[in-house]
């Protein structure tokens, strides 16, 4: 019985593995389905080419790849903050690509100075606060929230999250470790509540009153007040006197054992251009990485902003680092 | 006697002589070592790492965040194995021995959280209770703005989630081994003027001690593999750490490391308690047939449906509710034909995972039988602990082998055949079927191996000495004796394994999504009101076949 149940799985497998018929690439991806399938599809319509992908978070697909080492079949690796991407490229599961097209279309500190890995859209990672308790003019800065005028007004997201560690990380690149862990406790001891578990949770604890204000990626907000227009909730632009607003990117990068290396390099420069890029910014309510390209009429609705001009790329170098200061601090 | 001590039949020692039995290689001993090897390798995989230490990240975690984590992973796994064991034993006391209105509709129905994955109880209940929730809005507009609920956000809010999750493990087991249980040793024990209080203590939970065990310790695995729960809540235990070491410290060592350490935990806890009740034995006591139910009146007659009707409700018809109520806010907009597709491939591999991992894992059980001694019950727990390894690490330790052997296969096709070939395993529902054995091995054991301590030696000898052979023994004797474990387990693995996630993420075929790989997207983007609908799905299709396996099961 047990050969004859091995033998139908085999026939099972055969029969649901996909026929080759025309150009295909083959994508690990870590954006969630149904940000990436409508830019995936749009891709197919315009060019005829198929698109293979699978979902995973990126630890696993990062993983997954190294085991497959040379018998990969994925072409392209997609990931959400660059530290993961940084992270993929150290570990020599990207290979660099030389394509003017790239270069043009995303910023230099949007992409990796090696030319590994290339940032689609743009997170940026800013203040949220109660319209009903707080004034605009009473907020400054990220480092500003550790001082005790805000003791038990703070609200924030788990440290476990990638955005906080890459805003950390930011934060040690612009300060050092000494000041950012000052800056960090400072938060820890302000907080009103013990740190959430997402930024919406987060978002609607300042809405409700249970703190003031809070730190959170834009298109949360953006999703939050879709649903619910009336809650007392906006967003502030911080450090605009100083380094500008924190902001992360999702991107790609060509993986090393490609077997479709130039189809992947022409999927990534479609990614990046204006085409695509409001497709793919939009459906998340992010930012494109392409400066010709205007943010969606809803994110523009939020105003304009400086950004941190560092290279994303000191995230992921720098991501380590500021987990272990995170935990010193007593953020959890 | 209910249970009494047999001698312990002694192992032939020596590791050749393992195999051997009366001289003659012993197929038995055979295919319990190569399970243990295959389900060994993933385990293996991970626990090597400990050849490469990574001290840095292992200083860190131990100076900063290890003493807390163990701290909160001993508490949350005693507390909710504790709580989960009582609710689950009290329920199915309860729905097995006794009778009162409305006995019948809660004995399947408490079984129901069982679908319902454990973080989306965990969620609701942060929804409901927590400080933005409608039960606290509500009380703060009613009482004032000072008025504050407990924090559910807290180590007591997790326990809640993963107790209201996981009882029916108990539960399931309990009540099977209660309905099967021989009414005459309760009988025996009136007799000798036990009142019924003492009856069940002394005589039906003493019984029923292996089921409520397997229940127990199947609970206290998933609760120190858990991740997503202890994620809503933010409360950290070991197996945060493990995820801090690989995600965002970016060391699989340590993380595995730790991994390993968590490993071998659970084996010298199971051994343990497999070592203490090794000289059991543990027989039915008269026909279980044509039983009579405790008739309950008083207090008792009315405190009974309301206490199932209460838990049924925590645990079930209120996270059930907001989730409905979440899907049909997205339904216009999500549902479409491809939820057909993602329904059809989560039954078809809960059904053959089911079929598979019961069918190994009642050869797995037969070999122990077959071969009493200290070395097969320890390779025997070996074998189950895949289910106690935080389902992202197992997923790796089973994937580096799996792309190994194609690596070594695609070279072998290359070399002797000029060709190029494409991997064999990766990407396929061997490969994925495989991953699942190796995670739910002991979710089917542990119903099974407690059934078969039932069939007595004694009953084997009569049946033989009336002349049934191996194979007829099996199948007149042992298998309607078995049914009752064998639904269960079948229950379980399925159940289990619709609601899995990484390793069906990692390990699935290009365009094999289901319920469980949908429910994922929507929630690791925070976005609960559209994961409610695959959730509900999910929900949906792991009842129909519950309740009537239940119903099948039912006298």
């Amino acid at each position: 019985m047990f050969s004859r149940l091995l033998s139908s799985l085999i026939l099972l497998a055969a029969a649901v593995s996909p026929l080759a018929h025309g150009e295909e690439v083959v994508v690990y991806s870590a954006r969630n389905e149904q940000l990436i399938k409508p830019v995936f599809d749009a891709y197919t319509r315009a060019t005829g080419v198929t698109i293979r992908f699978i979902t995973d978070k990126e630890g696993p697909l990062m993983q997954r790849l190294k085991a497959e080492g040379p018998n990969t079949p994925a072409d392209l690796l997609l990931t959400v903050d660059a530290g993961n991407l940084w992270q993929a490229a150290e570990e020599g599961l990207l290979a660099p690509v030389n394509s003017p097209i790239l270069q043009s279309n995303v910023p230099a500190s949007l992409r990796d100075p090696g030319n590994r890995w290339f940032g689609l859209s743009v997170r940026a990672r800013t203040i949220v606060y109660n319209t009903d308790r707080v004034r605009a003019s009473d907020l400054s800065t990220y480092e500003d929230l550790a001082d005790p005028k805000w003791k038990g007004r703070l609200c924030l997201r788990t440290s476990k999250k990638v955005y906080n560690q890459s805003l950390v990380a930011m934060l040690i690149a612009e300060h050092g470790e000494a000041k950012t862990e000052r800056i960090v406790r400072g938060w820890v001891a302000n907080l009103a509540t013990d740190p959430f578990a997402d930024d919406t949770k987060m978002m609607e604890a300042v809405a409700a009153g249970q703190c003031d204000v809070g730190i959170g990626n834009t298109y949360y907000y953006g999703r939050l007040m879709e649903k619910k227009p009336n809650l007392p909730l906006a967003l502030f632009w911080p450090n605009q006197q100083g380094s500008g607003v924190h902001v992360n990117i999702s991107g790609a990068g060509v993986t090393r054992y490609a077997k479709n290396r130039a189809g992947a390099i022409r999927l990534l420069e479609w990614l990046s251009s204006p085409d695509a890029q409001n497709l793919f910014a939009d459906v998340n309510l992010e930012y494109p990485v392409n400066p010709q390209v205007k943010p969606a009429p809803a994110v523009a609705a939020w105003g304009e902003f400086k950004r941190n001009p560092i290279n994303v790329a000191k995230a992921g170098e720098l991501q380590a680092a500021a987990v272990k200061l995170m935990d010193r601090a007593g953020y959890k | 006697m209910s249970a009494h001590a047999l001698p312990e039949r002694k192992a032939p020692s020596g590791a050749f002589a393992f195999f051997r039995k009366r001289g003659r290689l012993s197929a038995w001993r055979l295919f319990t070592f190569t399970l243990c090897v295959l389900v060994a390798i993933p385990l293996l995989v991970v626990a090597s790492s400990l050849l490469h230490p990574d001290r840095e990240t292992w200083r860190h975690l131990a100076d900063n965040v290890l003493p807390e984590l163990i701290r909160h992973t001993l508490l949350l796994t005693l507390g909710v194995s504790v709580a989960a064991g009582i609710l689950g034993t009290g329920l199915a006391w309860l729905t097995a021995v006794c009778d009162f209105p409305g006995r019948r509709f809660f004995s399947w129905s408490l079984m129901l959280p069982l679908a319902l994955p454990a973080y989306v109880t965990g969620f609701v209940l942060v929804g409901l209770l927590d400080f933005t929730g409608p039960i606290a809005t509500l009380l703060r507009q009613w009482f004032g703005p000072q008025v504050r609920l407990p924090p559910i956000r807290s180590g007591g809010g997790a326990a809640l989630a993963l107790t209201l999750a996981l009882y029916p493990y108990v539960y399931l087991l309990a009540r099977h081994a209660f309905l099967s249980q021989g009414k005459r040793a309760l009988e025996v024990g009136q007799s000798l003027g036990l009142s019924r209080r003492q009856g069940f203590l002394r005589i039906a939970l003493p019984l029923a001690r292996p089921w409520i065990a397997g229940g127990v310790a199947l609970v206290a695995m998933e609760t120190l593999a858990d991740f997503g729960t202890v994620a809503v809540f933010n409360y950290d235990t070991f197996t945060t750490g493990i995820y801090k070491a690989w995600y965002s410290l970016f060391s699989l060592p340590a993380a595995a490391q730790l991994a390993s350490l968590l490993i071998l935990f659970v084996f010298v806890v199971l051994f343990l308690e497999q070592r203490l009740r090794a000289g059991m034995r543990y027989t039915p006591t008269g026909r279980s047939a044509g039983r009579e139910r405790l008739v309950l009146t008083g207090f008792g007659r009315l405190a009974a449906p309301l206490f199932c009707g209460a838990v049924l409700t925590v645990a079930f018809i209120v996270p059930v509710g907001q989730l409905l109520w979440w899907a049909l806010g997205v339904a216009a907009q999500d549902l479409d034909l491809r939820y057909w597709a993602y329904l059809g491939r989560s039954l078809l591999l809960a059904g053959m995972a089911a079929t598979l991992i019961t069918a190994t894992a009642l050869l797995l059980a037969y070999a122990r039988r077959q071969q009493r001694g200290a070395l097969t019950d320890a390779m025997v727990r070996f074998a189950t602990l895949g289910y106690a390894v935080p389902g992202a690490v197992l997923a790796i330790g089973i994937y580096l082998p799996i792309a190994w052997f194609d690596r070594l296969y695609i070279g072998l096709m290359g070399e002797l055949f000029g060709r190029e070939a494409g991997p064999l395993l990766a990407g396929t529902l061997l490969a994925m079927l495989s991953a699942y054995l190796v995670r739910f091995l002991a979710v089917a054991h542990e119903p099974l191996a407690a059934a078969l301590q039932r069939i007595t030696p004694s009953m084997d000898e009569a049946a033989r000495s009336l002349g049934l052979c191996s194979r007829q023994l099996i199948q007149r004797v042992h298998l309607p004796l078995l049914k009752g474990g064998v639904v269960t387990a079948m229950i379980l693995v399925f159940v289990d394994v619709m609601k899995e996630m990484p390793i069906t993420l990692m390990t699935r075929p290009f365009g094999w999504d289901t319920l469980a790989t949908r429910i994922f997207e929507m929630t690791s983007e925070g976005e609960w009101e559209r994961a409610a609908l695959p959730a509900v799905a999910l929900l949906v299709a792991g009842l129909f076949p519950v309740i009537l396996l239940t119903r099948q099961t039912e006298r």
